[in-house]
């Protein structure tokens, strides 16, 4: 069934086991929301100078956007924040890929977990709910580091 | 197969919608239970469509050339009609818009632009209620920002009905308007508008029924409503989209104030000033959506010759059937009434911790469409504390097997989550 490939095993035991739930202290906190369907994240970012310390989250919506949630957790945390933009991206370029990425060796090795979200790219109306997480995690490490980078900007 | 009391000759209907024959996903026969977003339409709506482009084209109420008549003739004549739909006193009551939010949106922008006793100020208050569609809460929420109004509105009780146990303290000699939905979109309840329009009256108020999912459904008579406004929309009543309509009393729309100005709204221009036509061209500023209108008129035409009073009592035994079936669903709980007692064919359900995304996705793969999310009514999703709702609604081509089909997706649902 297609419906298995959106649906994957690691993407169910991700949303029924979610790893690191839970608001913690941060750096900072955005709230993100996805206006078609209710989905809802608050996440927090602790930075260490530039290393992810934690990222917590709370919040509500379809495994898709949970298990995204719980995956990023996983993957991100204890990672240079250069690495997790890298894992970032490539997980952008694979669930906006509309299918047409079959991920290779090489993003399987960045991706490892997140590469189950390969199919959600073919379901134009859930990609949405596969970014929600990594979009805030985005918002909010920008908000935490914002400060160093004006202050690079300027000088 | 499943027989009810009241139900059409649903065999021969569908095959006047060809889309309702389509496969999805390989194979899979199409349920289409999505009605209370849009409907499907009749061949004979298609035709209407494409037959006015391939024969009368032209642009309306200007030009002295055959096709500018007879397009004009068909412009107005799809008012003449939607007036008999509805049982306005007149046609020249009848606004097309482009949609009921944009109705809305003019009943909104006409009162913050008027004069008294009309118009909305600081001074004044606008009541809605907690079930309305987002299209009638932010045009209220813009008006009361930009004058200063109070908005105020009515709760919900916990079985999905509107609270007026209040009423006298919401609606009072201040409610400059009251604006409400004469079925939800979400909770499928139909709203007691004799009790809202008596006090609203009492206290001169004007009174706005938003009709966007009762036009289609059951027979539609604005005088007997009493109300000062109805709006609705043409593609939910088997019309296309981009047509919508503007019912108002025609003392009113002669001393309301245009909204949007242009072309086709005016009598004279100079470079100072302008004067208006006559109602209802004085609120259709622009090209109209002149095949959209000829559009609905066909839709109109069709749902008459079978009956809005047989569509309504088809609709109301497949809500009670759906209502007995779902209620059998392990874990499912409908939000809105439980009974089809004053009751549309839009039900809104949770089905245990699944998110509806999730029930939607899955109904989809075994060709079921139905909504999910929060069905532009956020507001109803906070108060009842769930994050968003999986809705299946019905129309008149809708059957009890499609229903049956719902309850077996759910049932797979529920084994896929489990």
């Amino acid at each position: 069934m297609k419906l298995d490939s959106m649906y994957r095993e690691v993407i169910l035991d991700h949303y029924k086991n979610p790893h690191g739930r839970g608001l913690r202290d941060g750096d900072a906190e955005v709230h993100h929301v996805n206006p078609t369907c209710g989905d809802e994240i608050t996440l927090r970012v602790k930075y260490d100078g530039t290393t992810i310390q934690d990222v917590s989250y709370e919040g509500q919506g379809c495994s898709i956007s949970q298990a995204s949630a719980s995956v990023l957790n996983e993957l991100l945390v204890g990672k240079e924040l250069s690495e997790g933009q890298k894992i970032q991206e490539t997980f952008l370029e694979l669930v906006q890929s509309k299918g047409r990425i079959e991920p290779d060796d090489a993003m399987e090795e960045v991706l490892e977990d997140a590469v189950a979200f390969a199919g959600v790219s073919k379901y134009p109306a859930r990609v949405k709910c596969a970014l929600l997480s990594w979009m805030a995690w985005k918002d909010a490490t920008a908000q935490a580091l914002g400060g160093a980078d004006a202050e690079r900007k300027t000088a | 197969m499943t027989q009810l009391p009241g139900l059409l000759d649903t065999e021969a209907l569908r095959k006047d919608f060809p889309i309702l024959d389509r496969q999805v996903h390989d194979g899979q026969k199409l349920v289409y239970l999505d009605n209370a977003a849009t409907s499907q339409k009749p061949r004979q709506v298609l035709d209407a469509l494409s037959g006015y482009y391939e024969r009368y084209n032209a642009n309306v109420h200007r030009g002295v050339h055959v096709l500018a008549e007879e397009a004009t003739a068909l412009y107005e004549g799809a008012r003449d009609k939607v007036a008999a739909f509805i049982n306005a006193p007149s046609r020249d009551e009848v606004i097309f818009t482009k949609n009921a939010s944009e109705s809305l949106n003019l009943v909104a922008n006409m009162l913050g632009w008027a004069d008294e006793p009309y118009r909305v100020d600081h001074e004044t208050e606008i009541v809605i209620t907690e079930m309305e569609h987002h299209s009638n809460i932010v045009p209220w929420q813009l008006l009361a920002q930009r004058t200063g109004a109070k908005l105020k509105w009515f709760g919900l009780t916990d079985d999905g009905r509107l609270d007026l146990s209040n009423i006298d303290e919401i609606i009072t000699e201040k409610t400059k308007i009251v604006s409400f939905v004469l079925v939800s979109n979400i909770l499928g309840t139909v709203n007691p508008v004799e009790a809202i329009v008596r006090r609203a009256q009492e206290v001169g108020a004007l009174v706005c029924i938003d009709a966007s999912q009762a036009a289609p459904h059951m027979p539609m008579d604005v005088q007997a409503l009493q109300a000062d406004f109805v709006a609705f929309t043409g593609h939910k009543m088997c019309g296309p989209t981009g047509i919508g309509v503007l019912w108002g009393r025609q003392e009113l729309l002669e001393d309301l104030p245009p909204f949007l100005g242009g072309g086709e709204m005016i009598e004279t221009v100079s470079m100072h000033s302008s004067t208006y036509a006559p109602a209802p061209h004085k609120f259709e500023a622009g090209t109209p959506p002149i095949a959209q209108a000829v559009g609905l008129g066909a839709a109109i035409d069709y749902l008459s010759a079978i009956g809005m009073d047989k569509i309504l009592a088809h609709e109301h035994a497949l809500t009670e059937y759906a209502v007995k079936k779902l209620g059998e669903v392990p874990d499912l709980r409908i939000i809105g009434p439980t009974t089809a007692e004053d009751r549309g064919a839009a039900i809104s359900f949770t089905l245990g911790d699944i998110h509806p995304h999730d029930v939607g996705q899955v109904l989809d793969e075994q060709g079921i469409a139905v909504r999910v999310g929060h069905h532009c009514a956020r507001p109803v999703c906070l108060r009842y504390g769930i994050p968003a709702t999986t809705r299946a609604s019905f129309y008149l081509y809708s059957t009890p097997a499609e229903i049956d089909a719902l309850v077996d997706g759910l049932e797979h649902v529920r084994n896929f989550f489990g």
